[in-house]
């Protein structure tokens, strides 16, 4: 028993090292995951935003979708832009959820960063974003024909994450 | 030049620890096998031999001095005896030539930690030196520091970034073995070699550390034409003295650590050991409390939330250190006292400072996820990992192969001082289990594939029931006889406190309506526990009281103060959050607050937007108080500025918020009852250890004196 005791303590610190190395090796991922992967998409619509653009219906239809969580408040929003007009160009039609903005900010940023979006739906409250699981903007949902969210991606859009969603949509079909 | 004088300091500082460590190993086996050095040969060494009988004799007198008043007849004298006498005794029929050769070492020695003390603290002044004159050509100084910041904030600069704080850490680390070096008189020399070489082990990897992994003092070419600036957040008066606190008792444990390989190394542990590992880890442990203290307050005022502890991994790892320094605070004074507790106040002292380094890491290496975001390195994080590996796997190997050497102290009863302060020590550990358990979970959980954070409810809901029950052993433990006692006497000697406990129970309870029955609990048990800390200096003469019963007096005071408060600002504390015009009120607590005006101001290096409050508590006179946003330049960075009156019987805390286009603005108010005691129980706590440490030094300077005049 004594023994036991004597070399307990260098057991329990190995153990802690090699959880702590373990740690150090592979840094855990610390973007917050969508807990809504593989569920129904939100069922609420959203009214539209500006006045020229439509809101959306419905986030499930029968063909793969595109959401953008975004803000015309949020920079990484403007550095994803062109990858987004990229995506458009590649015929891909872009939802967007603005999250608590106000039509006259919407429309600047548009006009300053061109207009990728489809649809723009209204999420003044956040219901929305939340409902997606999304914890910040912006961040991007694939959408699949069956109505589940297939897909989430956190964080700015850069040029080499456009054939990735590209390769979703395509999934998703 | 200064950064490669600093630089070369850094290195001749690494060369001496090296050298220190040879002759510490040569020093050892010389004294193991030789004498006492010629130069105390004649009387001091001849009073050392029973010294740890001699001092002992007294330290039981004082013992038996502090129960003078619960104990009616006089217990006789602990039994053991100074088995280091009869070893000198043996030693001294070696023949002189390896005496001298011992004393000449042991003298070697000395003055290498005490240079290597010097000349990490004159690289750490060259840094300094560099911030103040605002060197751009250092890239630390680029980095972390800016033209026309305020004086103080450049010499804090020094220390508040990464590279700054290691090569603090490493100058503590080398000043503490050179205070061990000048002041360590009355260990076994053996042992104090030993421990040198320990304290020069473990400099020499952080020295490594520092020249391959974080060096302060890297050139820029070409020079930077200003700084970067310093984060706003550490611009504060309370920066300037957190870090280098804290520091001072992490590394300062260092010292009880080395005590602690030297005496495993040399088996020599018993009272001697005890009482020359004491003072430092006393120093350590009142500069470990004020840090957190300070820390904890500075958290409370600077960050604008309204809290003062988070469980952030952060100050979880402050925490911890101090959990096993107060935990081996009393159980030192137990085998310092009464022989006892051998293998596990060693244990102690090794977990102590692998609770300091293991705190360092997680701080520096970035693996969890903290508000405190320093340097996220994985570089540097692995290379810490290494040392920790190799001092805390090292020595707790050496304690596996050695502590079976190491014979059982004296025993004692269940029911007696000493039982108390086992009891106070298992729980303590329990306490320090939890808390290492909780910070390390997330990343456990990480490693299973799960995404988890643990936070207050965790702590909160797992510690309280451990804590109230530390305080109940915090209040008996004083009144105990030492070695036996019976629970009768106990029960009358507590029946006051007790008392205190359950009145101020039921008339708080009622008069709160009833509610938050666990934090009333606390509040009673600290009005209980500040009873019976106080009772062991009732009746007594004061004046004759030794200085460290009155430590031991105002500590557990401390401590009581400290709950009240925490418990108090848990049950009774309002907030408000409110978006107000110009000229309309909110109310919190007894208090109406009015916003003025808001209006612009500037300061050195920022510019603010400020609040003007008046407040009045019910019908007393109108104060004022400025709440601000402040905008610092370099770096860009948002500040919220609390503006906190104190009162007598607790805080207003009030935060400015943003603005929104109908001219409102957010303000965010808490009336928080008696929150002050928190940090006035954490400073009584700091001064009750002060107390002790100047009365355990003087009393062992008054028995050094009065064995070498014997």
């Amino acid at each position: 028993m004594r023994r036991v005791l004597i070399w307990a303590p260098l057991a329990l610190f190995a153990l802690v090292f090699a959880l702590v190395a373990g740690g150090l090796i592979s840094p855990g991922d610390r973007t917050v995951h969508s807990a809504m992967i593989g569920k129904p998409a939100p069922a609420t619509p959203l009214r539209p935003l500006l006045p020229n653009k439509p809101g959306i219906q419905s986030f499930a239809t029968d063909k793969p979708r595109l959401v953008n969580v975004f803000a015309s408040w949020c920079p990484p929003c403007i550095l994803e832009a062109p990858q987004l007009m990229k995506l458009k160009r590649a015929g891909v039609e872009i939802d967007g959820v603005a999250t608590a903005d106000t039509a006259d900010a919407m429309q600047a940023f548009l006009s300053r960063n061109g207009d990728p979006f489809a649809r723009i739906g209204d999420d003044r409250n956040r219901a929305t974003q939340i409902a997606f699981g999304s914890a910040g903007v912006p961040e991007t949902f694939v959408i699949g024909a069956d109505g589940r969210i297939a897909y989430q991606h956190v964080g700015d859009i850069r040029a080499d994450d456009v054939p990735k969603l590209l390769a979703q949509l395509e999934k998703a079909k | 030049m200064i950064a490669e004088a600093g630089l070369a300091a850094l290195w001749l500082a690494a060369a001496f620890a090296l050298v220190q460590l040879m002759l510490a190993w040569g020093a050892a086996r010389a004294s193991a096998v030789g004498v006492e050095p010629a130069e105390e040969a004649t009387s001091v060494a001849h009073a050392e031999g029973r010294a740890s009988t001699g001092s002992a004799r007294t330290e039981w007198q004082a013992a038996s001095d502090i129960t003078s008043h619960v104990r009616p007849e006089p217990v006789e004298g602990p039994s053991f005896s100074s088995d280091a006498g009869e070893e000198k005794d043996d030693a001294s029929t070696s023949s002189a030539r390896t005496e001298e050769v011992a004393h000449s070492l042991m003298t070697a020695l000395r003055r290498t930690a005490v240079v290597q003390g010097l000349l990490a603290a004159l690289a750490f002044a060259l840094l300094i030196a560099l911030f103040v004159r605002s060197d751009m050509s250092v890239v630390l100084v680029a980095a972390n520091s800016h033209s026309l910041k305020p004086l103080i904030y450049k010499v804090a600069g020094a220390w508040g970034n990464h590279e700054g704080s290691m090569l603090l850490w490493v100058t503590v680390l080398a000043t503490a073995g050179a205070g061990v070096a000048m002041f360590e008189r009355r260990l076994a020399h053996a042992t104090l070699a030993a421990t040198l070489g320990a304290q020069a082990a473990i400099g020499l990897g952080f020295y490594a550390f520092l020249a391959f992994a974080s060096n302060p003092f890297l050139r820029l070419n070409p020079p930077a034409p200003d700084g970067q600036g310093l984060n706003p957040l550490l611009q504060d008066p309370g920066l300037a003295f957190h870090p280098p606190t804290l520091y001072l008792g992490y590394v300062g444990l260092s010292v009880a650590f080395s005590f602690a390989v030297g005496a495993l190394i040399m088996r020599d542990v018993g009272p001697a050991f005890a009482r020359a590992m004491r003072p430092w880890v006393l120093a350590a442990w009142i500069f470990l409390t004020i840090g957190i203290t300070a820390g904890s307050y500075w958290a409370y005022y600077e960050l604008g939330w309204g809290g003062w502890w988070f469980w952030d991994p952060v100050e979880n790892a402050s925490l911890m250190p101090w959990l096993a320094a107060t935990a081996l605070l009393h159980s030192v004074t137990v085998l310092a006292t009464r022989d006892g507790l051998r293998a596990w106040t060693l244990m102690l002292a090794l977990v102590a400072f692998a609770m300091s380094m293991i705190g360092t890491f997680l701080v520096r290496s970035g693996i969890l996820v903290s508000v405190h975001a320093f340097a996220v390195d994985p570089t540097r994080g692995t290379f810490i990992l290494a040392l920790l590996g190799i001092y805390i796997g090292g020595a707790l190997a050496l304690f596996g192969a050695r502590v079976g050497t190491v014979t059982q102290g004296s025993t004692f009863q269940l029911v007696s001082r000493e039982g108390a302060l086992v009891l106070n020590n298992l729980l303590l550990s329990v306490v320090l289990g939890v808390v290492f358990i909780g910070t390390l979970y997330p990343l456990a959980a990480q490693a299973a594939g799960v995404q988890l954070s643990i936070g207050a409810p965790f702590f909160n809901k797992a510690l309280t029931p451990v804590a109230l029950t530390l305080v109940v052993a915090t209040a008996a433990g004083p009144l105990l006889r030492w070695r036996r006692d019976n629970l009768n006497a106990l029960a009358k000697r507590v029946l006051v406190p007790t008392a205190a406990a359950g009145v101020a129970f039921a008339l708080i309870f009622a008069l709160s309506g009833g509610a938050h029955f666990v934090p009333v609990l606390g509040i009673a048990f600290a009005v209980g526990l500040g009873v019976a800390s106080v009772v062991p200096v009732v009746r007594r003469n004061l004046r004759r009281t030794p200085l460290h019963v009155w430590g031991m007096v105002i500590a557990h005071l401390g401590v009581a103060v400290s709950i009240a408060g925490m418990a108090a600002d848990s049950a009774f504390k309002t907030e408000r959050l409110a978006a107000i015009q110009v000229g309309q009120n909110v109310t919190v607590g007894p208090f109406r607050v009015t916003l003025a005006d808001v209006h612009p101001t500037v300061g050195p290096n920022w510019s603010a937007l400020e609040a003007r409050l008046q407040v009045r508590r019910g019908n007393g006179a109108m104060f004022e108080l400025y709440p601000q946003q402040r905008f610092f330049s370099t770096p860009p960075t948002n500040t919220n500025e609390a503006a906190i009156s104190t009162m007598l019987d607790g805080q207003l805390y009030t935060v400015l918020g943003q603005g929104d286009a109908q001219g409102r603005w957010q303000v965010r108010l808490w009336w928080k009852p008696f929150v002050t005691l928190i940090w006035l129980g954490g400073g009584l706590i700091a001064l009750g250890g002060l107390l002790a440490l100047i009365g355990r030094v003087r009393r062992e300077r008054r028995v050094a004196e009065a064995e070498s005049w014997a």
